[in-house]
């Protein structure tokens, strides 16, 4: 005779303990840690695809496949057969075979895994973070130079001031050395008491002020404006480690200029052809209008296919330098009808001009989602270089 | 719920003993329906953490959602039994259940697989699992996650490479052969004299030998690493064979799957066929999920493309039963897996009854239904069966330098290994191996081919 089985019952509230620490979730998490991890690997890859720069967006996404625990497993064979139930006769045709969850087993592994797709959701912040390891760039120091900002910062001490700025600790020892010498004097005097001084001291400014600038002409396709959007973006992000604060400008233009908000600036679409110096003249414009060079650093970012006016060879250059003069970068993203003319056009010669006149400056060509990687990691490289000389 | 189910329970056992079945006593607990999915995830209710378990929860879950599956019961084997029950389960569904983890209770008292297997691991699987999973769970905490999960990739990548006939608990290799003396009665001298014979080149004494490592290809991976990896701390090892332990413990449910829960289903039937103590309406609902559980994968005039294997075995056993009787029932159950079971019990008639066809996929992912032969049909469904469901890859040699020589045995399957897989589970055995590691395979023209890790 069998002995009797015996019969409990999980209790409530130690299963919602339980489902707190659900072992299924915890390995899950784990899971999700190492893709994580292999997905930073391709760092490059996942630069250039982001969907990136919605406004204000802190995260991007990232569709990934679920990791794979191999296992020995035979080669598939080319012609899959097995056993079926149902009324048929030898020679019927039967639709494709679904995916069955009956292969494998327990014990063999689970198989038949794939198909779904995670979208996995990564911090601009722990983006930019893991490029800068990639790229062993040290952190960057607030630029000296140029842009100053006054800061009053406190230094010595002085027998009058403001109640509030009283140091207790000081005035004490004060009161201390003088009663060594005075031993029935008073407690204190007013003669010991020390206040905090303050004194206006010139900083490396932290603000900057980063011009986008953009040809919106008919010339520049949509792919071209999705390489500059893409490296402004990430350009963006590697300033912000360097300021404190940071005010975009986007201005675009065709044979005039305007100032446009972030998200018009991406969609904005001329007509007609390229001036080039219509966008510097107004950059000049801005920067002496809203942002004195002695407060803020000034970065300029261009982007275009390298045409322009033959006519306006002259004023482009003119402008471009007086910008140069007060600007710590000029950058110029160049997205060439073909590889093999990159950097090869008017635009790009203006850009050299002021380069060999003296201004840190850059040319990059945006050629496709590789090259935008390239720009970027050479803009940060030369960015780190600079702040540490 | 607890006491109705104790009360079902009292007469379904009471029913079941007079009946002919006998089991260890069994611990029921009804559980959350995420603990069932967890335990049909991770194949016990505690076990050790891995992040591929956690990629199968999140499938299960889907599935689960999208009504691909409803788990009812897993039980697992042992003295006591243990039997989760998921909580939602009517009492019509309870009460088949209980009947259903009896019969399963008593396949697995009796049936030689698992029987040698509850011996070496001691009844206990539930607890020695957890108590893997605590060892596990501590060395996490010396060694890292990332060092502990670099060990758990190759081991469970092995899981199904362990030798059950050998046992779980082994000798070493001897390190050398035996001395052997010459024997020399009056046979063996007459024997010597026949021409070919010794010659008188053998000395009277044959001394000990070295012999090499291992001195027979060994198809015990997990073993064999564990004891003789060059340079494997002793944690390591102990997560190897933990995960041995465990897999010896899988491979019966894995080997009588059809077997079993044929068994259990028959035996589920049967008790509530034969349980006055129903009421009509429990009766109805009960045989009602019955039949759900327990039919061709597709409704009737559907075509399915994998049999139900609950289904396969319960069709057997009734035609045993009622063909033999259930004294041979019972014997059957004590000494077949699914592989005699099939071959000997699925007979021609049994599957045009069941309407088993075989069929091929074309191409362009037609699917084609060819002339049926039994012998052909019982190894379809063996097919993915053999060998613990693994390709069969042993280790052939141990250079002096450490270099870890396995060979794929391409003959027993005919169709070579997924070279890409392959290798990345090279990469995991050569994180804990720390020498270079070679596989012998054979490729898709029939030529030998090596694989190295490092490359």
């Amino acid at each position: 005779m069998n002995r009797p089985s015996t019969f409990t019952c999980f209790e409530d509230d130690h299963r919602q303990w339980y489902d707190l620490f659900s072992r299924g979730a915890r390995d899950w998490l784990r899971h999700n840690e190492k893709i994580s991890k292999a997905v930073r690997d391709k760092l490059p890859e996942l630069i250039a695809d982001a969907e990136v720069l919605g406004a204000g967006d802190t995260t991007v996404k990232v569709p990934v496949r679920f990791m794979e625990h191999f296992r020995f497993r035979l080669r598939p064979s080319d012609e899959q057969s097995g056993v079926g139930q149902g009324e048929v006769k030898p020679g019927d045709k039967l639709g494709k075979p679904a995916p069955s969850d009956q292969a494998g087993g327990k014990g063999a592994g689970g198989s038949g895994e794939g198909g779904y797709e995670l979208l996995l959701e990564f911090k601009i912040d722990d983006i930019v973070d893991w490029l800068w390891e990639e790229l062993k760039l040290p952190n960057l120091q607030p630029k000296p130079g140029s842009a100053v900002d006054d800061e009053l910062t406190r230094e010595g001490w002085n027998r009058r001031g403001a109640r509030s700025r009283l140091d207790r600790r000081r005035s004490m020892k004060e009161a201390i050395k003088r009663r060594l010498v005075d031993v029935n004097g008073p407690a204190f005097v007013n003669d010991d008491l020390r206040y905090r001084q303050l004194t206006r001291k010139p900083q490396p400014a932290t603000k900057a002020v980063v011009f986008f600038a953009m040809d919106v002409s008919s010339s520049m396709r949509d792919r071209d404006r999705q390489l500059a959007k893409t490296f402004f973006f990430w350009v963006i992000q590697g300033l912000r480690r360097q300021y404190r604060h940071i005010e975009p400008v986007f201005v675009a233009h065709t044979v005039k200029a305007w100032e446009f908000d972030e998200r018009e600036f991406f969609e904005v679409r001329g007509s007609g052809g390229t001036v080039a110096s219509s966008a510097f003249e107004k950059v000049d414009q801005i920067i002496s209008e809203r942002y004195d060079p002695s407060r803020y650093n000034v970065y300029l970012f261009y982007a275009s296919d390298g045409e322009n006016f033959r006519d306006d060879h002259d004023a482009a250059n003119d402008s471009l330098g007086r910008i140069a003069r007060v600007a710590n970068y000029l950058g110029y993203v160049e997205t060439p009808a073909s590889a093999d003319r990159a950097l090869q056009t008017e635009t790009a010669r203006i850009f050299n001009a002021v380069q060999e006149g003296g201004a840190a400056a850059s040319s990059f060509a945006l050629i496709d989602n590789d090259s935008v990687w390239d720009a970027i990691r050479a803009f940060f490289t030369e960015q780190a270089k600079e702040t540490v000389s | 719920m607890v006491q109705a189910l104790e009360q079902i329970g009292l007469q379904l056992e009471e029913l079941a003993g007079s009946q002919g079945l006998d089991y260890y006593p069994i611990h029921f607990e009804e559980v959350s329906q995420n603990f069932m999915t967890e335990i049909a995830v991770y194949g016990l209710p505690v076990r050790m953490p891995h992040w591929s378990f956690g990629v199968r929860y999140i499938y299960q879950l889907v599935q689960h959602r999208m009504g691909h599956s409803r788990l009812f019961e897993v039980v697992f084997p042992g003295n006591p039994g243990c039997a989760y029950l998921a909580r939602g389960n009517s009492i019509p569904e309870n009460t088949l259940v209980i009947a259903h983890v009896l019969g399963h209770a008593d396949f697995s008292k009796h049936n030689i697989l698992f029987k040698r297997s509850q011996e070496e691991i001691g009844y206990r699987i539930v607890e020695l699992a957890a108590n893997h999973a605590q060892r596990i769970s501590a060395a996490i905490d010396e060694h890292g996650q990332g060092r502990v999960e670099q060990v758990l990739d190759a081991a469970l990548a092995l899981e199904a490479h362990v030798d059950t006939f050998k046992g779980v608990h082994r000798e070493l290799y001897p390190t050398h052969s035996a001395e052997t003396r010459r024997s020399d009665d009056a046979f063996a001298r007459r024997y010597r004299e026949l021409p070919g014979e010794d010659n008188g080149l053998t000395e009277a004494v044959k001394p000990k030998r070295k012999m090499p490592i291992p001195p027979i290809p060994e198809h015990d991976l997990l073993w064999f690493i564990a004891n003789y990896a060059p340079e494997m701390d002793g944690w390591e090892r102990d997560i190897f064979l933990a995960v041995r332990e465990e897999s010896f413990y899988f491979y019966p449910v894995f080997a009588c799957q059809i077997m079993n829960e044929g068994w259990a289903c028959y035996w589920h039937a049967r008790l509530l066929r034969e349980a006055d103590f129903l009421s009509q309406g429990d009766y109805i609902d009960a045989i009602k999920t019955h039949s759900d559980v327990v039919r061709p994968h597709a409704a009737d005039s559907q075509v399915a493309l994998a049999p139900n294997p609950y289904h396969l075995g319960f069709c057997i056993w009734e035609k045993i039963i009622e063909e033999q009787g259930i004294e041979s029932a019972f014997e059957i159950r004590c000494n077949d897996d699914d592989f005699s079971f099939i071959r000997n019990y699925l007979t021609r008639e049994l599957a045009d009854e069941l309407n088993l066809f075989e069929y091929t996929v074309r191409r362009d992912g037609s699917v084609e239904v060819i002339e049926t032969d039994i012998d052909g049909l019982r190894d379809m469904i063996l097919a993915s069966k053999y060998n613990f469901g693994a390709p069969v890859v042993s280790v052939r040699q141990v250079d002096p330098d450490g270099t870890l020589h396995l060979a794929h045995d391409y003959a027993s399957d005919g169709r070579g290994l997924d070279l890409r897989r392959t290798e990345r589970v090279l990469e995991y055995v050569h994180r804990v191996w720390r020498r270079d590691v070679r596989l012998e395979t054979t490729d898709l023209r029939g030529a030998k081919r090596t694989l190295r890790v490092p490359a």
